[in-house]
C-alpha cells in the first residue's frame, strides 16, 4: 500500500511551448515503455501456456501453442473464487463503511463550529499515517477478545479504522469549498444537520467521494498485511492471502501461478481503467485547492 | 446531533488506530506469547536488539531500501514526469503504461516478478538473447542479490505513483518563466535546475516524506516475494517484526521492533502532517 500523498500545487493554465518535440523522446521511451510492461506480457504468456510445454522448453520460451489449463488449474477446486468473493465482499462493505463514516465526520469539522476541529483533523489524518506494524500485534489482540478473529467482519473493521482518518481530512477539504449560502438557504427552510448532511452535501460531494472510492478499492482489495493479521483460515483469507498459498502448493506449476496472479490483479485493473480519471485524482487529491 | 456525525467516525479510529498503537508501546516493555499475562521485563527488549544481527541486517537493508527504492522511484519518476509533461502524440499512452504497474498489489508484483526471476524464466531468457548468459543468477536465491532483486519489483511498481505526483507538480508551475529563461539563452538543463525546480520544492517534500514512510511499511512485496529469506538477507523492519510476531510468538519483542519503526516514521509523519496543517489555513 502507499502511503496517502495531497500535493498542494496550483493549476495554472499552460501556455502550448513553441519549440518542435525532439525524436530522441520516443526513441528512449518505446522500449522504456515495452520494457515496462514487459513482465506483465510474460506473466500473461506464461498463463496461456500448457504445463507440458513449459516443463519442456523452459519458462523462458516463448509459447508454443495457447491453453487456458493455468485458468482452469487456478479455479480448480473453488478455492481462488472463494478468495476472490472474499476480497469483494470486504472492497464492497470497506469502501461504504468507510466513505460514509469519513463523510459524517468531515461534514461536521468542515461545517460547524468544533473547538479544536483543526487538531481533530490533523490527528486523525496522523493515524492513517502511522506505521501499520504499530498496530498489528494489539489488533490481532483485541479483535480475539471480542470473538471476531479470524471473521471477514474484523478485516473490514480495522480496514475502516485505518483508512477514515485520510478520507475524512481529503472530505473535509472539498466540503470545506461548499457555498455557505446554500447551507443558510436550508437552514431557513428548517432542514436538520442530518437532512443537509443527506440531500444537501452527500450529492454535491460525489466528485471526491468517486476519487476516494477508486483509491479506497485498491487499497482494500490489495492490502495483504492486515488478512494476515487478523485472519487464519484458509477458507477466509482475500485473493492476496490466498495466492501466497497457492504459490506453497503449486511450485512447480508456474502457469497455474501465472494464472492466478493475473486473476487478482484483474478487479483493480478494471476498476483503474474505468475510472483512470478519478483514480489519478484520487492520488492528487486536495491538488487544485 | 453534529456531535454524533463526528463521534461515531472518531470513535472507530480511536479503537482502530490509537488504543493499539498505545498498546504496542506498553507491550514493547513486556516478554509476551499472547498466552497469560505479559512479563515486564523494563529495556531488555531494547538491549536484546541492540545486539540481534537479524535485527541489525533488517535496518541496513532498510537503509538500503529507502535509499535504493526511495531515491531511484523519485529520480525516475521525475525524470519521466519532465519527458512526459507536454501533451504529445504517444504521451498519454507511455504515462499509462508507467502508472499500470500500480493497479496491480504488492503481493501480486511480488508473484508476477517472482515468475520474471525463475532460472530459466524470462530475465535469464533475455540475458540468453543478449548474449549475456554469463551474467544468469539465481537472483531470489542469492543472499548477496535477492534483496536487490526485490528492489527492482519495488521500484517498477513506485515509478509511476511518484511520476502522478511530479506531473501534478509540474502542471502548477509557471510556464512562462521557462519561456522567459529559453529567451535569455538559459539551457534546457538550466531552466530545469534554476527555474523547474525551486518551484517543484513543496511536491518534493511531500514526496520525501511519503517515500520514507513507504519505504518504512514495506511488507507485501518481500513477503510475497522471499519472506525475509534466503538466510534473513532480505528481511526488512517490517516483515522482522511479522515473523516474530506471529510466526515465533514473540509479541514483547515484535512490539519493540514495532516502536523502532515507528520512531523512524515519526519525524517524517511529521513533516507531512506540517505541511497539510500549513494548506489548511
Amino acid at each position: 500500500m502507499s502511503a496517502p500523498v495531497l500535493v498542494a500545487g496550483r493549476a495554472r493554465p499552460q501556455r502550448r511551448r513553441r519549440r518542435g518535440r525532439s525524436p530522441w523522446l520516443h526513441v528512449v521511451m518505446v522500449p522504456l515503455t515495452l520494457a515496462w510492461v514487459s513482465p506483465i506480457l510474460f506473466v500473461l504468456m506464461i498463463a496461456l501456456r500448457s504445463f507440458d510445454d513449459i516443463a519442456g522448453r523452459g519458462l523462458g520460451a516463448l509459447p508454443a501453442s495457447l491453453t487456458l489449463d493455468g485458468f482452469v488449474g487456478a479455479f480448480a477446486g473453488g478455492g481462488l473464487l472463494v478468495a476472490l468473493g472474499n476480497s469483494l465482499l470486504v472492497t464492497a462493505a470497506g469502501v461504504v463503511a468507510s466513505l460514509a463514516l469519513s463523510s459524517w465526520a468531515a461534514y461536521a469539522l468542515s461545517r460547524y463550529r468544533i473547538p479544536g476541529r483543526k487538531a481533530v483533523l490533523l490527528v486523525m489524518l496522523a493515524g492513517n499515517l502511522l506505521p501499520p506494524q504499530i498496530l498489528l500485534v494489539p489488533v490481532a489482540q483485541i479483535t480475539q477478545s471480542i470473538g471476531i478473529y479470524d471473521t471477514l467482519f474484523a478485516l473490514t473493521l480495522v480496514q475502516v479504522g485505518f483508512g477514515i482518518g485520510f478520507y475524512t481530512f481529503v472530505l473535509h477539504g472539498f466540503m470545506r469549498g461548499l457555498p455557505e449560502e446554500m447551507f443558510e438557504a436550508a437552514r431557513l427552510d428548517g432542514a436538520g444537520a442530518a437532512r443537509i448532511y443527506a440531500q444537501l452535501v452527500l450529492p454535491l460531494s460525489r466528485p471526491s467521494l468517486a476519487a476516494l472510492a477508486a483509491l479506497a478499492t485498491t487499497w482494500i482489495f490489495n492490502d495483504l498485511i492486515w488478512a494476515l493479521t487478523v485472519l487464519r483460515s484458509e477458507t477466509k483469507f482475500p485473493i492476496t492471502a490466498a495466492l501466497l498459498n497457492l504459490q506453497g502448493g503449486y511450485s512447480s506449476q508456474w502457469n497455474v501461478i501465472a494464472a492466478a496472479s493475473l486473476v487478482a490483479a484483474v478487479p483493480t485493473a478494471v476498476v483503474f481503467f474505468i475510472f483512470q480519471k478519478q483514480f489519478v485524482s484520487g492520488l492528487l487529491v486536495g491538488s487544485n485547492k | 446531533m453534529v456531535w454524533l456525525f463526528l463521534a461515531i467516525p472518531l470513535a472507530v479510529e480511536l479503537a482502530w488506530v490509537f488504543w493499539p498503537a498505545a498498546n504496542s508501546f506498553s507491550l514493547a516493555f513486556t516478554r509476551w506469547n499472547g498466552i497469560g499475562a505479559a512479563e515486564p521485563v523494563g529495556t531488555q527488549n531494547f538491549v536484546d536488539l541492540a545486539s540481534d544481527p537479524i535485527f541489525r541486517t533488517a535496518l541496513t537493508n532498510n537503509v538500503i531500501w529507502v535509499v535504493g527504492f526511495g531515491g531511484l522511484s523519485v529520480l525516475g519518476g521525475l525524470a519521466l514526469a519532465v519527458a512526459l509533461n507536454k501533451p504529445g502524440r504517444g504521451i498519454g499512452l507511455y504515462r499509462s503504461a508507467i502508472y499500470l504497474p500500480m493497479v496491480v498489489s504488492m503481493a501480486v508484483t511480488g508473484l508476477f516478478w517472482r515468475v520474471m526471476y525463475q532460472p530459466g524464466g524470462p530475465i535469464s531468457a533475455g540475458l540468453d538473447v543478449l548474449g549475456l548468459g554469463s551474467l544468469e543468477r539465481q537472483w531470489l536465491a542469492d543472499p548477496d542479490l535477492a534483496l536487490y532483486a526485490v528492489l527492482v519489483a519495488g521500484i517498477w511498481r513506485q515509478v509511476g505513483y511518484i511520476m502522478v505526483l511530479y506531473l501534478a507538480g509540474l502542471k502548477g508551475c509557471d510556464a512562462s518563466l521557462e519561456e522567459a529563461a529559453s529567451v535569455d539563452g538559459a539551457s534546457s538543463w538550466q531552466t530545469f535546475w534554476h527555474v523547474v525546480m525551486p518551484q517543484l520544492k513543496g511536491v518534493n517534500m511531500v514526496v520525501f516524506a511519503v517515500t520514507v514512510i513507504d519505504s518504512l511499511r514495506t511488507f507485501d512485496l518481500v513477503w510475497a516475494m522471499t519472506r525475509g529469506g534466503p538466510f534473513n538477507s532480505t528481511q526488512l523492519l517490517s516483515t522482522y517484526m511479522f515473523e516474530q510476531a506471529f510466526t515465533a510468538g514473540n509479541l514483547g519483542y515484535a512490539s519493540a521492533i514495532a516502536v523502532v519503526i515507528f520512531v523512524l516514521a515519526i519525524g517524517f509523519i511529521i513533516t507531512y502532517l506540517a505541511r497539510q496543517a500549513r494548506a489548511e489555513d
